[in-house]
């Protein structure tokens, strides 16, 4: 039947407009942000990690969170993961019989779990009442309660699993790590670098924790270095120490456009609960499609403008009560 | 602060005067310095300060009560090795009143006390010991005709500094154990105004003694939290700094008086121990001056809460005490761990119902539309039939 | 010869106190409760969702595929109105009007999953919305896709109550909402999918694809339809009226064309990704996955014959097919599909509250229609005897 192929003509027509505004010409396409220049940040080093979790305690102070109870006695503060109260934990890696400290195989080795502080942050991308904001300037993600409404997009967006929700009360808010943002004015730094007795989390400008991991990985292991602590342009604090076993790649240096969080590590990065992510954010894409599809709100305009033109010509007949029409297109 | 050096340099004669008078060594008399010093948690080289003061310092007149109380916390005090209690009462200070340690005895006894008031008026410092009863206008405790309670705000009124020592006079202690029927409270409540504490039944003499010479060398009272209690001696939690500690954070508890984990050493949490919720150095530094692990807990009964207020003599011995310091013990999350609700058997059920539920409706619908169809067609064929019939007639 | 006298919409008339609405009643209150349990003390005493399943069945369910079946109104609005098939027209109301209760609904559903609810104005204020978020024109869209269809149903109301000036004013600017009608469910319907693509690799790559809103505009159109055939049927056997044969039977072949067209679509973009082999790896998802191409293949295996066509037992199993397949395309990407890198440690099942909480909008729904159809003019008045 024509109108059939009529249909059927014009829906892959429309589709195939569709698709190809989907994969965009490259002035639709959004460019994988980068770090801003004087971006703040943590260089988180596992092997210089010693597991006594004070950052933990310093994390929870810091932010007034209550403990998580994990265990029948409830004695301890024993969050199993990052949560709406928890903005910080250090997790272990474990295989075999754990003998050796940062062995792959037969060892064990500690990974800090906190906000990345991505250069391209999901989370930003995906509220929709920019309660996830990124600082220009320090390129911390913040996190505002006053706009949030709930909806956990966040949550479900972020490829490391950080923002978490409260879902134990009526007003819960997202919680995560905001790097201490609002200990700058009394002169602090981050608390988590702060308290760090090995200097295994480093505070300072992403761009000098970057030439400082990038030192540490073309070192020979087993040979000694200086290590600062507490924050690089600080007070020195710094020590010597042996030269671990790291992996060729400063974790956060490029996936998703880079994060201001950097990570070293002797065990696989996988294996640490640090997930594969390619340069190209998740973001991007996802905001690509979104420009080239309704950048300028061009096509819905024009989509607007044709189909009621055609409904106007349709629909005139209408407007009688017993609904015949003269249909047009028909025997 | 000077260094020990500056000691050496003021001549020969200061120096025999300290070793006359306090009867001591000047090694030995450093040395005390040293150890006070040390107690207060003071910088490098407040030692020589210590020293300075006391050497050069006035004894100052100490005027010290008794009210509701036991007299442990002055038998503590006799305990003390340094200085001993001889030496501080002979020669570091002038105890002017002391109803235990004085020679003398009634009216004497008070006009001496009025004596040392008015000549060292706004300059003597008031030790008190013991609960003070309010009730009935606090006729449970009268010295001289005089209830505690007068006493206390008449020698309150021109000292320079107030010292409530033990936990009776810090916060009621025993004497204040419901139902508290002489109505026994600290000397804060009864003077309205915050003194500085030093609780403990009894307390460890060094927290006091420390205080005292704080007062002397710097002329003001060390650092103190909001009850008024030193913060070298009080900041902390006794759970912060137990011996025992480890076995805490690992889970290894004693579960009976006698019993293996008992044997052990194992944490006495379990048998009631109030460290986590006591704040005291008695884990620091124990009694008798035999150091640490010279304390309760060391000799295997738990921590009894007796410094602090609504823990001491308000809690049962052996109730679990709250832990007011959680901060993580030895234990890690793995990098995975598995949490979350699975299919509770409710929700199942009811998913599963809802869904058989639509199964066997839609099967029902389907048939009896498939049924009506059938029909349908069935009669649609007749018709044809039939008209075919007709047509072919 | 049959002729083509398409009958107005009249009431359907009858007692509203029967078996189903009474049904419907109990389950609205039991919902009702659970509700004010979770606004006082929270969403974590009732849902299951947790710090690994953030989004649960209330948005999964509720929203997305609740309104993905909310596309009756949208597809046979393109049909009528942009293709021009008049004939259809009787179809407009129900499917408006389920439609209506569908997105309503659907967004209603959102105030029961948002946590911090009170702000939900945010969304739709400058200054705070964020136009980059894909959330966020999903939200516009929807909120100003109910707003047309409550102008577009409209006509019902106004003419039960008489008011036929007014009617024909509306009637005059109808068309324009009409075209916002159609324009507005693709725009959000696609977004839908799209929403998928900022969680990255945390969802299976067999939903994970720059093409996921053409695939969801598409599945969205065909399970319009579906659900036309779905509730075509179901109303009729309910009320005891015939199937409008004549419209289903085409509009069916028209859902096949759309469908062979989706199929193309989304088997071609599993093939040019090299994706398909995950559909080969034991377990759940992959048993999920074919389970619901399956569904979307059922259709032309149940009513591929013009014969097939005239079984109204196969219409409405094909529609049910495609709801299915509709169902779970969206179910596998954000919940079966959905988990972290790492493989997380996290589970989730809906607890029985939950569960309720969703029966309970599906019955606000029902007994919605119910109550309309009975009582303001919808379905085409049926000159045989009207069932009580």
């Amino acid at each position: 039947m024509d109108s059939r192929r009529l249909f059927l003509k014009g829906v892959v027509a429309g589709g195939a407009a569709i698709t190809a505004a989907a994969v965009a010409p490259p002035s639709y396409a959004r460019e994988t942000h980068s770090r801003p220049a004087e971006a703040l940040g943590l260089l988180y080093d596992a092997t210089l990690c010693i597991g006594c979790k004070a950052c933990v305690v310093a994390c929870k102070e810091a932010n007034n969170n209550p403990p998580e109870f994990s265990t029948e006695d409830r004695l301890w503060d024993t969050p199993l993961d990052t949560s709406g109260y928890t903005f910080n934990i250090i997790k272990m890696y474990r295989n075999g019989t754990m003998e050796t400290k940062d062995a792959e195989v037969n060892g064990f080795a500690f990974m800090k779990t906190s906000c990345m502080h991505c250069a391209d942050p999901s989370c930003v991308s995906a509220c929709p009442v920019s309660a996830m904001t990124k600082d220009p300037v320090t390129g911390i993600v913040a996190y505002d309660p006053g706009a949030c409404v709930g909806c956990r997009y966040c949550v479900v967006a972020c490829p490391f699993g950080i923002p978490k929700y409260q879902y134990d009360s009526p007003t819960g808010k997202i919680g995560k790590c905001e790097l201490c943002r609002h200990r700058y004015q009394d002169g602090h730094y981050s608390a988590c670098a702060e308290v760090c007795p090995t200097g295994a989390t480093l505070h300072g400008r992403s761009a000098d924790l970057l030439l400082e991991a990038k030192r540490r990985i073309a070192l020979k292991p087993g040979s000694v270095t200086r290590y600062p602590r507490g924050k690089i342009g600080g007070p020195d604090q710094s020590y010597e120490g042996p030269v671990g076993n790291y992996l060729q790649h400063v974790y956060g240096e490029k996936e998703y456009g880079g994060t201001q969080v950097l990570k070293l590590s002797a065990v696989t990065f996988a294996k640490v609960g640090m997930p594969d992510l390619p340069p190209k954010s998740s973001a991007a894409m996802s905001e690509t499609i979104q420009h080239s599809l309704y950048g300028g709100l061009v096509m819905p305009v024009v989509v607007l403008g044709a189909l009621s033109f055609i409904a106007k010509r349709n629909v005139h007949d209408e407007d009688d009560e017993s609904g015949t029409g003269k249909d047009k297109g028909e025997k | 602060m000077g260094d020990m050096n500056e000691i050496f340099n003021l001549g020969p004669d200061a120096l025999h005067g300290i070793e006359q008078r306090l009867g001591m060594s000047r090694r030995d008399y450093l040395q005390f310095c040293a150890t006070l010093a040390v107690t207060m948690g003071l910088p490098k080289g407040a030692d020589a300060a210590v020293a300075k003061a006391i050497e050069t310092s006035q004894r100052p007149s100490v005027i010290w009560l008794h009210f509701q109380e036991c007299t442990g916390c002055s038998e503590s005090l006799l305990r003390a090795e340094h200085p001993t209690l001889e030496k501080l009462i002979l020669d570091v200070i002038s105890l002017d009143y002391h109803e235990t340690l004085m020679a003398a005895a009634g009216h004497q006894a008070e006009a001496a006390r009025k004596d040392a008031m008015k000549a060292h008026k706004g300059k003597y410092v008031l030790v008190v010991e013991g609960a003070i009863p309010v009730k009935d206008n606090g006729i449970f405790c009268k010295i001289g005709g005089q209830t505690a309670i007068d006493l206390v705000k008449e020698c309150a009124a021109d000292a320079a500094a107030v010292i409530a020592i033990g936990s009776c006079a810090s916060w009621g202690g025993m004497p204040s154990t419901g139902p508290n029927p002489t109505g026994a409270s600290s000397v804060a409540e009864v003077l309205g105004k915050p003194v500085v504490t030093i609780p403990g039944c009894p307390p460890n003499p060094y927290n006091f003694l420390a205080t005292v010479v704080h007062f002397l060398t710097f002329g003001k009272l060390p650092e103190v939290d909001k009850l008024g209690r030193p913060k070298f001696a009080y900041s902390r939690l006794i759970h912060e700094n137990c011996e025992r500690r480890a076995h805490f954070d690992a889970g290894r508890f004693a579960m009976e008086f006698g019993d293996v984990g008992h044997r052990q050493g194992y944490c006495l949490y379990k048998l009631g121990c109030k460290g986590p919720e006591t704040y005291a150095n008695c884990s620091t530094i124990g009694f008798g001056d035999a150091g640490e692990n010279n304390w309760p807990v060391g000799c295997g009964h738990p921590c009894i809460g007796c410094s602090e207020k609504g823990v001491g003599f308000t809690k049962p011995i052996h109730q679990v005490a709250s832990v007011i310091n959680i901060t993580p013990p030895q234990q890690y999350p793995r990098i995975v761990e598995e949490q979350g609700k699975g299919a509770s058997f409710a929700s199942a059920a009811a998913l599963a119902a809802l869904a058989g539920a639509a199964a066997g409706a839609a099967v029902m619908l389907t048939r009896n539309l498939g049924l009506s169809h059938a029909a349908e067609e069935a009669e649609r064929a007749k018709a044809e039939g039939k008209s075919k019939d007709q047509a072919q007639v | 010869m049959t002729t083509h006298q398409q009958a107005a919409p009249a009431p359907v008339g009858g007692s509203l106190v029967n078996a189903a609405t009474v049904v419907c009643g109990v389950l609205i209150a039991i919902m009702a409760a659970i509700l004010l349990v979770r606004f006082i003390f929270g969403l974590g005493t009732v849902a299951n969702i947790n710090d690994g399943y953030s989004w649960g069945i209330w948005v999964v369910v509720d929203v997305m595929i609740g309104s993905a079946l909310a596309c009756g109104g949208f597809s046979v609005a393109l049909l009528v109105y942009i293709f021009n098939k008049g004939e259809y027209h009787p179809l407009v109301r129900p499917a408006l009007l389920a439609s209506l209760f569908g997105y309503t609904l659907a967004g209603a559903g959102i105030f029961v999953d948002l946590g911090r609810w009170w702000n939900f104005w945010h969304i739709f204020w400058p200054g705070y919305a964020n136009p980059s978020s894909v959330m966020f024109e999903v939200a516009v869209c929807v909120t100003a896709y109910v707003l047309v269809m409550w102008i577009e149903f409209s006509p019902v109301f106004l003419e039960k109550l008489g008011k036929r000036d007014v009617k024909k004013k509306l009637n005059k600017w109808l068309f324009f909402f009409i075209a916002l009608g159609v324009l507005l469910p693709m725009m959000h319907q696609s977004s839908l999918g799209t929403m998928l693509v900022v969680m990255g690799g945390q969802v299976n790559p067999l939903w994970q694809t720059p093409a996921v809103p053409l695939i969801y505009l598409l599945t969205a159109i065909v399970i319009g339809y579906g659900v036309v055939l779905f509730e075509s049927c179901v109303a009729a056997a309910s009320y005891r009226r015939t199937i409008e044969m004549r419209l289903l039977n085409p509009l069916s072949k028209i859902m096949l064309g759309v469908l062979a067209v989706y199929l193309v679509v989304r088997f071609g973009d599993l093939l040019i990704r090299g994706a398909l082999g995950e559909a080969l790896n034991p377990g759940w998802v992959a048993i999920s996955f074919w389970i619901e191409n399956i569904a979307f293949v059922a259709p032309f295996f149940l009513i591929g014959t013009v014969a097939a066509r005239r079984n109204p037992a196969r219409l409405f199993l094909a529609g049910i097919a495609i709801m299915l397949g509709g169902i779970l395309l969206r179910l596998n990407g954000f919940l079966i599909g959905y988990g972290h890198f790492t493989g997380s440690g996290w589970t989730y099942f809906p607890s029985l509250a939950e569960v309720m909480v969703t029966v309970g909008i599906f019955a606000i729904e029902v007994l919605g229609y119910i109550i309309i159809t009975r009582r303001f003019p919808v379905l085409p008045r049926e000159n045989a005897q009207v069932a009580s």
